[in-house]
């Protein structure tokens, strides 16, 4: 078990190292960052020459790569332009969480910037994915144990239709029902605007409030997917041999659904949630967009809109950071659970 | 000796989107306290459908019983509910079945898989249960049992595994242990081992026993009775030495001629049953086994013949009497 | 009797050799399988449907009409004569969905190209050379995957987006962004196919038959193109074919954020932008193009399952 824990981990260095490497390239394509320092246009050439050689752009790519991903602050920068290297940089790199800092939201780190906002990007998807999981699973359940019914098929009908819908179709539909036409119809309506009423202030019932459409929106997608998924698990389990053995020994049949089927059955979703988390990541940013809520989303669409560079690129690199990791994370979870590779 | 099990007219159908499978067509018999009767006959020929019909395992759609009835100490087994039902198994009735890899939950510690029906049939608590569970596992053969009552099932090999069903089978003392081929799947060094642990374990517990096999060779040393099935049907039912010394069935002959003998001479042939088994897919009309028969006859095409006595303690299913080649 | 819940599965196991497919009722299989089949047949007419009214529109609605501006008849809700309402500038909304599918379904099906050839390509290096190919391409792939689509998207939508100029085709003008959004859709959904396609080639290659066109000296070209290749073509097409839906949702999904298909060339995606501050007062800026995107998307879903149906009969995902 700890050899296949080093084991993922070594593998994770090589694919960390060829994100730095494409999303240091892509920044490099990404218009030019002398144009909107300091928000003024540029124009005398001696002055180019002089900000060129005070961020370092004069140094070959393979230099500037390096400076990214460890900084400068080891070595000598040319921090005033005058074309000498005389004082020791500034720059701390990537690997030790120097993202640069903010060109709109000037001088501010980019860390702290993200930093501000996550929190709130956390709330929302950790309350979806427990939604999604507990809804999939009752619902899975249900559907494998009442195959063909009358309730199986409609499930099966509306999980179809639900997981192909665009996600913000479904998010202007829900906000134009329970927010715009409860609100006409003078039933009581769910807010879609932001995380709280800034008159009532940031409390956890507002805030419950407020998460309700985006969450829902968030997760019906996954919902209706995964459900589908246990009940394929559920199906393919439940006509198992050891689940014939389980019944000939007369054990009650709720024993033999939640504790052996549902184990063996289970299993899977936990590689299936780590391989998804991109795909959540990416509602996110539409939920977020769509119902104002103020998280990493929201901060990723409004400093791409802006230009900011630094904050976007941080903000790339830190999901892609936080994906990879995610992903070890459930691959090991899931050795642990399964007493097949946990004892091996 | 009493009466333990009374099988009558068992017929067991699954509705299919090929047809209607006739798996089961009006097999009886009967079963006594502490025998052990064994049911023998090619892949396919309702041996294990008869089994789990009568223990309520069949899953009815697309399985169906519209005839029969299966009397285990008086209580019809296919008219109980499968609440009621699940009292029986595990406790009274226990099964084993063959391959003991998948028959045995992957996820699941073995010392769980013991003392789940110790606590549901029995009542007593967890730490009763597996002193229980590491007992019976001494009982079957696995040596440092304390131990390996943590482990799980893709950590034994497969005969231990198989131990460890039997243990699972009998750890509340069943009236009836029904084993649908339990030795099938397993190298013939350690089917001998096996067989050896559960004749030893009758003595014991005096169980009786269902032993499904389509290996005539393993029901010498084990059963007392014989019954040859073929194609849904009973056609023949004897004493083991009778079936061995005096078979009175076409079918029976056959098997008995086919099985490889170290005794005879070495440049002789295997004998095997020309044609093949019956579709269970029609409906049956006349003996199934004609078409293969070298005693067939007219009425054989026309009529199939029931289960009726040809000495004591034996019957057979044929119109033919082999001996004199005339009808009976 | 109480119905065990054991799962047909287990029936089919008591007889190998009757039966092949799990025994249901005869009612229940033919059910099913007409109710898939009817599934796939309304994607199908719903697609070509909507096919009619994108292109065909064109007969009804010169484009003219789409960009037609009447201030005075700003944001009006639908009427006789403007059957869809009209939008913020006061364009017909009708007129703007016929155009505007246009583009959508030409980006999801020219991406859908992108993607399919990059994907392939990767996927058979990466599967008929395996090793140190392998590893490089792999890695690369993982990388492309574990980066969420969207935030890549928009990034490279963002900074490209405005990087080709207009062109004329067919007398009509373009916003140069139609085309890089395409390929940016393109260039960063090759990944999922290329995993499939890699797979497949990794299992085909090991056939005899690739190792007899070897021994009479095939060229590798001809090897993969020829051989492996029409053998992999199942999951190939029905990737392809939901590829068109996923490139028609992602253009929507972009435009929607404001970061997609830039005027004038209308997309139903780019007519949502900002429709959601409109919510209360304006249902039609949003609805019809919404549906449309929703009923296109549905609909090359169902024909998609119909089609892995149809080509893998042993995949029993319902």
């Amino acid at each position: 078990m700890t050899r296949y824990i080093i084991r993922r981990l070594l593998q994770a260095i090589p694919l960390l190292f060829f994100i730095s490497l494409i999303l240091f390239t892509l920044m490099q394509s990404m218009g030019d960052p002398l144009a909107s320092m300091g928000g003024r246009r540029v124009t005398r050439s001696s002055d180019r020459e002089r900000l060129a050689r005070q961020l370092g752009l004069d140094k070959p790519i393979i230099i500037q790569y390096v400076y990214w991903l460890v900084g400068n602050d080891w070595t000598r920068a040319d921090l005033d332009g005058d074309g000498l290297a005389e004082t020791p940089g500034t720059r701390r790199g990537i690997l030790r969480g120097d993202f640069g800092t903010s060109l709109v939201n000037r001088g501010k780190p980019v860390t702290q910037v993200i930093w501000d906002r996550l929190p709130n990007t956390l709330l929302l998807m950790l309350t979806a994915e427990v939604v999604i999981i507990l809804g999939a699973l009752v619902i899975g359940i249900y559907s494998a144990l009442r195959q063909y019914s009358l309730v199986d098929n409609v499930v099966t009908s509306i999980s179809f239709v639900l997981y192909s819908m665009p996600v913000f179709f479904f998010a202007l539909g829900m906000m134009y029902i329970f927010a715009v036409n409860f609100k006409r119809w003078g039933l009581p309506y769910l807010p879609t605007v932001g995380m709280f009423d800034p008159q009532v202030g940031k409390t956890p019932s507002q805030v419950a409030l407020h998460m309700v459409l985006p969450v829902v929106t968030l997760s019906f997608g996954f919902f209706a997917a995964y459900s589908r998924y246990i009940r394929g698990t559920m199906l393919e389990v439940m006509s198992q041999d050891y689940i014939r053995t389980a019944k000939s020994k007369g054990l009650a049949q709720r024993e033999i659904i939640y504790i052996h089927a549902l184990k063996n059955a289970a299993l899977p979703i936990v590689t299936v949630v780590g391989l998804d988390l991109p795909f959540l990541l990416g509602g996110a940013i539409v939920t977020e967009g769509i119902f104002a809520w103020p998280g990493m989303g929201r901060l990723f669409l409004d400093h791409v809109d802006k230009g900011d560079t630094p904050v976007v690129m941080g903000i790339v690199m830190m999901i892609a950071v936080a994906v990879v990791l995610f992903q070890i994370i459930t691959d090991i979870t899931y050795a642990w659970l399964d007493p097949r590779i946990r004892y091996d | 000796m009493n009466t333990l099990l009374q099988v009558r007219e068992l017929t067991t159908r699954f509705h299919t989107p090929e047809g209607t499978v006739f798996a089961v067509n009006g097999v009886s018999f009967d079963l006594g306290e502490g025998e052990t009767l064994a049911v023998v006959g090619e892949s396919g020929c309702g041996k294990s459908v008869t089994m789990l019909s009568i223990m309520g395992l069949i899953p009815k759609p697309p399985g169906e019983i519209p005839k029969g009835e299966a009397l285990y100490i008086k209580r019809d087994l296919l008219k109980l509910s499968d609440a009621e039902m699940q009292h029986i198994r595990g406790k009274e009735i226990a099964m084993i079945f063959q391959d003991p890899m998948t028959s045995l939950n992957p996820v699941l510690s073995i010392g769980r898989q013991i003392t789940e029906s110790l606590r549901t049939h029995l009542g007593i608590d967890q730490k009763a249960a597996n002193q229980r569970a590491v007992e019976l596992l001494e009982q079957v053969g696995i040596s440092e049992a304390a131990r390996r009552l943590a482990d799980f099932p893709h950590q034994f090999s497969g005969g231990m595994r198989q131990r460890v069903m039997i243990a699972m089978a009998l750890a509340c003392v069943p009236n009836l242990l029904i084993a649908d081929e339990p030795t099938t799947a397993l190298d013939v060094t350690i089917q001998a081992q096996i067989i050896e642990l559960v004749i030893q374990l009758r003595e014991q517990l005096g169980m009786a026993m269902i032993w499904i096999t389509h290996d005539l060779g393993v029901v010498a040393g084990l059963a007392e009775r014989v019954t040859v099935m073929y194609a849904g049907y009973i056609v023949e039912e004897a004493s083991v030495d009778d079936l061995y010394d005096d078979p009175r069935h076409p079918y029976t002959l056959a098997l008995l001629a086919a099985l490889p003998r170290v005794d005879l001479r070495r440049e002789r042939r295997l004998k095997s049953i020309p044609g093949a088994p019956p579709s269970l897919l029609v409906e049956p009309k006349g003996c199934p086994f004609a078409p293969r028969c070298e005693y067939v006859r007219e009425i054989c095409r026309k009529e199939n013949p029931v289960l009726t006595p040809v000495a004591a303690r034996h019957k057979i299913a044929c119109w033919v009497d082999i001996n004199s080649g005339d009808l009976r | 009797m109480e119905s065990t819940t054991a799962a047909p599965g287990s029936v089919a196991r008591l007889f190998p050799d009757e039966l092949e497919t799990p025994p249901l009722s005869l009612r229940q299989l033919t059910w099913r399988r007409f109710k898939r089949h009817k599934m796939a047949i309304f994607g199908m007419i719903s697609l070509i449907l909507l096919g009619f009214y994108s292109f065909g529109g064109m007969l009804l609605f010169s484009e003219a009409d789409a960009n037609f501006v009447d201030t005075k008849l700003i944001l009006q809700a639908p009427t006789a004569k403007h059957f869809f309402g009209t939008d913020t500038i006061g364009r017909d909304i009708l007129a703007r969905t016929i155009y505007g599918g246009q583009i959508s379904i030409i980006i999801g099906l020219t991406a859908m190209l992108v993607e399919t050839i990059i994907g392939v390509v990767i996927g058979a290096l990466a599967g008929y050379y395996g090793g140190l190919i392998d590893s490089l391409l792999m890695r690369f792939t993982e990388t492309v995957l574990t980066i969420p689509q969207i935030f890549l998207l928009l990034v490279m939508a963002k900074y490209f987006g405005g990087s080709i100029p207009e062109f004329e085709l067919f007398g009509r003008t373009f916003s140069g962004s139609v085309i890089v959004i395409i390929l940016i859709i393109g260039f960063t959904s090759w990944p999922y196919l290329a995993r499939i396609v890699r797979a497949e080639f990794l299992s085909l290659k090991e056939n005899e038959f690739i190792l007899a066109a070897k021994a009479i000296g095939t060229p590798t070209s001809q090897i993969i193109f020829r051989h492996i290749l029409p053998n992999s073509a199942a999951p190939i097409i029905v990737s392809a074919t939901l590829g068109v839906a996923n490139a028609i949702t992602l253009e929507a999904y972009i435009s929607f954020l404001g970061l997609g298909v830039r005027p004038p060339t209308p997309t139903w995606g780019n007519m949502l932008e900002r429709a959601y501050n409109y919510i209360e007062s304006a249902y039609w800026l949003w609805l019809f193009p919404g549906l449309l995107i929703a009923l296109i998307v549905l609909s090359i879903n169902f024909v998609g399952d119909g089609l892995r149906d149809a080509l893998d009969p042993r995949s029993r995902a319902i």
